[in-house]
């Protein structure tokens, strides 16, 4: 059964719209991020679904309830926000058990729950604490125990790691994928983190510009990326996008011209592409290797390195000015300014249409 | 520089110091001085040690004074502080409307006692008066404020409370936009009715001004002047009579200098005792309330 569904939800400030005509359906105990830059209207999306912004259309329904015009406490979700927003007056008991207390929960059920997600989150050391005794990471925990205690249909988790350091932002994504194995809930979480969508979700919707770009499951997103958006927002670096002519030849594959006269046979079906029109092809880092100057595809030019251990990322200009970057060994001997070749595997490269909808190469089979 | 205290430095501080001596620890000094001694407007006086103190102790005139102070201030600074709090939360939004009530809230507390002890013995005369006007439209025997013992206190409570609201309601105002947004919207999540999240979010987040108000008021309506003495002259037979009306006329009056700097001095010390003793009531509990 479907856990959230949004039909048609829009939201305007003023003169500003901020969602528009968002559609999207949940599975059961289904993990979804919403990812996507400031100002997508993810942050907006899930306020509405929480209950803390009404939306001007639409309809939010959880568990085939329709739940858009009931206040947020009585909806079945809990929120984990940005900056825990704990209440700094109570003990880290009393902040878990307000919101039990409030819905006249029983004494004795309360003391279980909070009992319970304390040993979960291993805080139980720290119940009598407030907020303000405790480190970031501590703090986090106790803003997830107050959503868990609720035993609440849907979590809502708004940037739960971007107040973290590197190590412990990597320690609780591991403890939140545990945690929501042992849930019986669904989740999203918004995040502009696409590593954290990554690693977390089971769907990755990603938005902007007020509407949502795709909705799919992580390699899906990353593998077939719906539109150049997507192509260069999910994948670290962004997939290299550079104009492209259709050429001749390729069979029922198209082969495309670049700027600068090389030409790469894809294996995107010429007939899916619009019949005349700019193309753009995609390449990411893995599909271009460094060769000698005149044995690739084309030739570049060295204009940073990245070394990151098990490889280095070389990120090169070619002769018309059109920036790429492709990926050598982890010892490269390149330097800035060197001239390479660039080999490009035009059999895993992406073709985008004037419209910047994304062609994809057919699995080879 | 190295190791020793640099004198030089004191220079810097020496202007300061000087004017702070000259004008502050200097009278401070002087007053308790002359509380030591019997001193008139004319000639120099002389040393008569604690009997100013041991007169003031046995004076049931000073004793009237203080308790119509202690009288007025327990009018005065709980009402001020709850209606000052119910303003900044009615005013604690960002609309053009909210903004310009609050300028009229606040206009109130820009004028002087002169003016505003004016415009209320206007509003309370019986004869003509607003307050009188509205009794007689009601067909009922107007009320003498001002020379009724036993209602004289309460209308100088009332003219003090209008005029001091504006600053505690700014220092309200101040309290509320310091309470993150996302802890009223965790609370609304966690389902707490809108008595709940007062009580249970507003309330202890506005503990250190909330105590700050009462603390500053305090020690202001224990210093009540103006209103007593040109409302009033402290009358009828005293029972409007403040301590500092009391100090006034001794000194002024009377001008028994060294009399009234011992009052002074008991007063000092009676308002240091209570604005301390309400700091170390409520100290400890915002302490532990701090984030």
């Amino acid at each position: 059964m479907a856990s959230l569904e949004l039909s048609n939800v829009r939201k305007a400030y003023g003169d500003t719209l901020v969602l528009d005509d968002v559609s999207l359906t949940m599975e059961a105990k289904e993990f979804v991020a919403f990812l996507g830059p400031s100002g997508s209207g993810k942050s907006t999306l899930l306020r509405i679904i929480a209950g803390l912004e009404t939306a001007d259309a639409g309809e939010v329904r959880l568990a085939g309830e329709r739940i858009d015009r009931k206040p947020p406490g009585e909806r079945g979700v809990a929120m984990v926000f940005q900056h825990y927003a704990l209440y700094p007056h109570m003990t880290v008991r009393e902040n878990m058990a307000f919101g039990l207390r409030n819905a006249r929960v029983p004494k004795h059920e309360i003391d279980a729950r909070v009992a319970e997600a304390a040993r979960v989150l291993e805080i139980e050391s720290q119940l009598d604490k407030k907020p303000g005794q405790m480190s970031g990471g501590q703090r986090q925990r106790v803003a997830i125990g107050r959503a868990i205690v609720k035993h609440p249909k849907l979590f809502l988790l708004d940037e739960p790691l971007s107040n973290l350091d590197a190590a412990l932002r990597m320690r609780t994504r591991v403890e939140l994928a545990q945690i929501r194995q042992r849930v019986e809930a669904a989740f999203i979480m918004v995040t502009h983190d696409q590593a954290e969508a990554m690693t977390l979700a089971d769907r990755i919707v990603v938005m902007n510009d007020r509407r949502i770009q795709q909705v799919g499951a992580p390699m899906e997103i990353y593998a077939r990326p719906a539109n150049t958006f997507v192509a260069r927002f999910v994948g670290s670096p962004a997939m290299a996008l550079a104009p492209a002519t259709l050429a001749e030849g390729g069979g029922p594959f198209a082969r495309v011209r670049l700027g600068s006269g090389a030409e790469v046979a894809t294996r995107v079906r010429r007939d899916l592409l619009p019949a005349n029109g700019a193309l753009q092809i995609g390449l990411r880092p893995e599909m271009v290797s460094v060769a000698a100057p005149g044995a690739g595809t084309c030739d570049a030019e060295v204009v940073l390195l990245e070394r990151l251990g098990e490889r280095t990322l070389v990120y090169t200009r070619l002769p018309d000015g059109q920036e790429a970057t492709a990926e050598d060994k982890g010892d490269s001997r390149l330097k800035v300014g060197d001239k390479v070749g660039l080999a490009i595997d035009g059999a895993a490269a992406h073709l985008f249409g004037p419209d910047g909808a994304g062609h994809h190469a057919e699995a080879a089979e | 520089m190295k190791g020793e205290r640099d004198w030089r430095g004191l220079l810097f501080v020496a202007p300061f110091m000087l004017l702070y001596s000259l004008i502050l620890v200097f009278p401070l000094l002087r007053g308790l001085w002359l509380s030591l001694n019997r001193v008139d407007l004319f000639g120099g006086g002389h040393f008569v040690g604690a009997a100013n103190y041991v007169r003031l102790a046995n004076d049931p005139v000073f004793a009237t004074s203080l308790a119509n102070t202690f009288e007025a201030a327990l009018m005065i600074v709980p009402v001020l502080t709850i209606l000052a709090l119910l303003l900044a939360l009615a005013l604690n939004s960002a609309g053009r409307g909210a903004a310009l009530i609050r300028g009229i809230f606040f206009s109130s507390a820009v004028l002087s006692v002169t003016i505003v002890t004016l415009i209320w013995r206007f509003v309370l005369a019986p004869d003509a008066g607003l307050l009188g006007e509205i009794w007689k439209s009601f067909g009922w025997e107007p009320l003498a404020f001002l020379s009724d013992p036993g209602l004289v206190l309460p209308a100088i409570a009332i003219t003090t409370i209008w005029w001091s609201l504006g600053l505690p309601m700014l220092l309200f105002l101040a309290g509320l936009q310091q309470i993150p947004q996302d802890m009223y919207e965790a609370a609304a999540l966690d389902n707490a009715s809108r008595w709940r999240t007062f009580w249970r979010i507003t309330v202890p987040s506005l503990r250190r001004t909330i105590v700050l108000v009462v603390m500053l008021q305090t020690a202001a309506q224990l210093q009540i002047f103006g209103q007593s003495q040109l409302m009033t002259g402290g009358g009828p037979s005293g029972a409007s009579r403040t301590a500092v009306l009391f100090l006034f006329e001794t000194a002024f009056g009377r001008w028994e200098l060294g009399y009234a700097s011992a009052a002074a001095e008991a007063l000092f010390l009676i308002i240091l005792a209570v604005t301390l003793s309400q700091y170390w009531l409520t100290g400890r509990q915002s302490a532990q309330g701090a984030r």
